[in-house]
């Protein structure tokens, strides 16, 4: 029998630490730090909102590029809260979460022998979506010294006449650092000056702990035409499983991404769409409380790790920590297994997210703080252990 | 800072002074300075802890009661709302808009202990003209906290 399977996906590893993974999911007892989702329910007015639009019946497809109620709402959100334009007649697409945004924006805009840059550590989608649009990821790796900030010299070093587009993983997943103003302002002249396209994954974006406000490359000047800004209701508004999320765009590459979500999804869940219009126009005070939550646990983690002797810069985006296990001269893989095997603490080793993750942990903060607080108890038995 | 100290510890009453210091971003003196002063000008009123005591086995009982009152010349319905909220079976006392004056809030071991205290001392406070007692069946929900038994934490224990 010939080979079923294409070339183009088998070539595509699974993650390298299935092992761990395998090992976490059969420990019932574990306490998990591992989970990259919310642990706060929807808030209770959106869910109500879905079950209200069951009860009416509206459970039919709904036009290709989402609902323009939710379209037109996520408009005036946007300009609210990040000075963004987009028209949601042309340039917004409501998609199955953020995922398929980013799987379909590589899709229309790359062409095979295209390179993508791929700030790394970051979230796993980002290379293999690359390399089944038919483009080539290039690995920017990312530096502690930095805060794991994309720095224009880096960028201008991974630049070649081939380079398309740049992948923009901010706030991150799994390190939390961020890109301020300044930092966006920097790396914004490099690529304008070597016309190429950024993809700006911002699905943390209402998860930003600094007092300054929060900046979008597709707000700087002359970003706006060259960006696909990609955000969803996964994070801010604790809703991961009803997968929805949306890109904006120009009206052209807009458009060729409708049709590749035409033709594979058709259109983002009814009822989800209609519980998202009720998020987007009236949870900015559940959606602030949240973020104020996240960001006290923030503060205790770091405190507590400062207290351990552990480093670790200060992440100031998402609900993750990325302390360094470096002193403890051991891969992050093996850290991490021996912290769940001794002290039944799960946590995600950095090399999930890149190889640039080696020597990192991440750690998620989307628990209670009693949860916390006892694994926070138990690391700092083991690593005192280590020490000794 | 006062808010920001009030709203977390409204619900988190026992946290401790470096902690409640370190998750909001506040200096551990000012931050202590601060409960200080608040309890001296009885913004903080107390510390108290919520009690589900229906799974204790430990009967209580809970009414509120609607007090329809003759309020008095000149010092209106204050004095009135002295007289029933020096009982110390009453837990609170609240002047009400609407059809009633007040509303009472009584704590008693049997249900006959709470009517018994409606009908010879509340009812019998010159100026009370009527009350309507409501027992509590159930609670659902107190003080911001859901007491009936909600779902554990379903999420897979790696999500990347």
């Amino acid at each position: 029998m010939r080979n079923p399977l294409s070339r183009n996906i088998t070539r595509i590893q699974p993650s390298g630490i299935r092992k761990f993974f395998d090992i976490v999911s059969e420990m019932d007892d574990a306490i998990s730090l591992g989970v990259g989702e919310p642990d706060f329910d929807t808030p209770w007015r959106v869910r109500e909102e879905a079950i209200y639009s069951l009860e009416q019946g509206r459970t039919f497809y709904t036009s290709n590029a989402g609902l323009m109620e939710l379209k037109e709402e996520i408009s005036q959100y946007l300009d609210r809260k990040y000075s963004l334009s987009y028209n949601p007649r042309s340039e917004i697409l409501i998609t199955v979460g953020g995922s398929e945004a980013i799987d379909i924006a590589l899709r229309a805009m790359l062409d095979p022998g295209d390179e993508v840059l791929i700030p790394q550590p970051s979230y796993v989608s980002y290379l293999p979506c690359t390399i089944l649009a038919g483009g080539t990821p290039v690995i920017i790796e990312l530096k502690e010294k930095d805060e794991f900030r994309l720095k224009a010299d880096s960028l201008k070093a991974a630049i070649t006449d081939k380079t398309k587009i740049l992948v923009l993983p901010f706030p991150n997943n799994p390190t939390g650092a961020i890109m301020e103003r300044k930092d966006l302002e920097e790396i914004a002249d490099v690529i304008i000056e070597n016309d190429i396209f950024v993809l700006s994954d911002e699905i943390y974006s209402e998860l930003s702990y600094q007092e300054e406000q929060y900046t979008s490359i597709a707000s700087l000047p002359g970003m706006r035409d060259r960006t696909v800004y990609i955000n969803g209701f996964s994070k801010a508004f604790a809703m991961t499983g009803w997968r929805l999320g949306y890109s904006c765009a120009p009206k052209d590459i807009t458009q060729q991404m409708l049709k590749i979500h035409q033709f594979a999804i058709m259109c983002a869940p009814t009822t989800s769409q209609y519980a998202a219009i009720e998020a987007v126009r009236s949870c900015d005070p559940q959606v602030e409380q949240m973020r104020q939550e996240y960001d006290r646990r923030r503060r205790y983690l770091l405190d507590r790790f400062r207290n351990m002797g552990l480093k670790c810069f200060e992440p100031f985006g998402a609900f993750y920590i990325f302390p360094s296990i470096q002193e403890f001269s051991m891969t992050s893989e093996e850290f991490a297994t021996r912290l769940l095997e001794e002290k039944k603490v799960a946590v995600v080793p950095g090399t999930a997210f890149g190889d640039s993750g080696e020597g990192f942990i991440r750690i998620s903060y989307a628990y209670s703080m009693d949860a916390l607080k006892q694994a926070m108890d138990l690391m700092e038995e083991f690593i005192g252990e280590l020490r000794k | 800072m006062r808010e920001k100290i009030l709203q977390y510890i409204e619900k988190n009453a026992r946290i401790d002074l470096h902690e409640l210091s370190v998750i909001l971003g506040e200096d551990e003196a000012a931050v202590m300075n601060s409960l200080e002063q608040m309890e001296n000008e009885h913004i903080i009123c107390g510390y108290h802890t919520l009690i589900n005591w229906e799974r204790t086995g430990i009967e209580k009982v809970n009414a509120l009661i609607e007090v329809r009152v003759t309020p008095q010349r000149g010092i209106g319905f204050d004095r009135v709302a002295q007289y029933i909220y020096n009982y110390p079976e009453v837990n609170a006392v609240y002047l009400i808009s609407g059809n009633f004056d007040f509303m009472v809030t009584l704590e008693g071991k049997t249900l006959r202990e709470v009517s018994e205290f409606v009908t010879e001392k509340l009812s019998t406070i010159e100026s009370v003209m009527s009350t309507r007692t409501n027992f509590i069946l159930k609670k659902y929900k107190d003080h911001g906290t859901i007491m009936v038994d909600r779902i554990e934490d379903e999420r897979m224990k790696v999500v990347l």
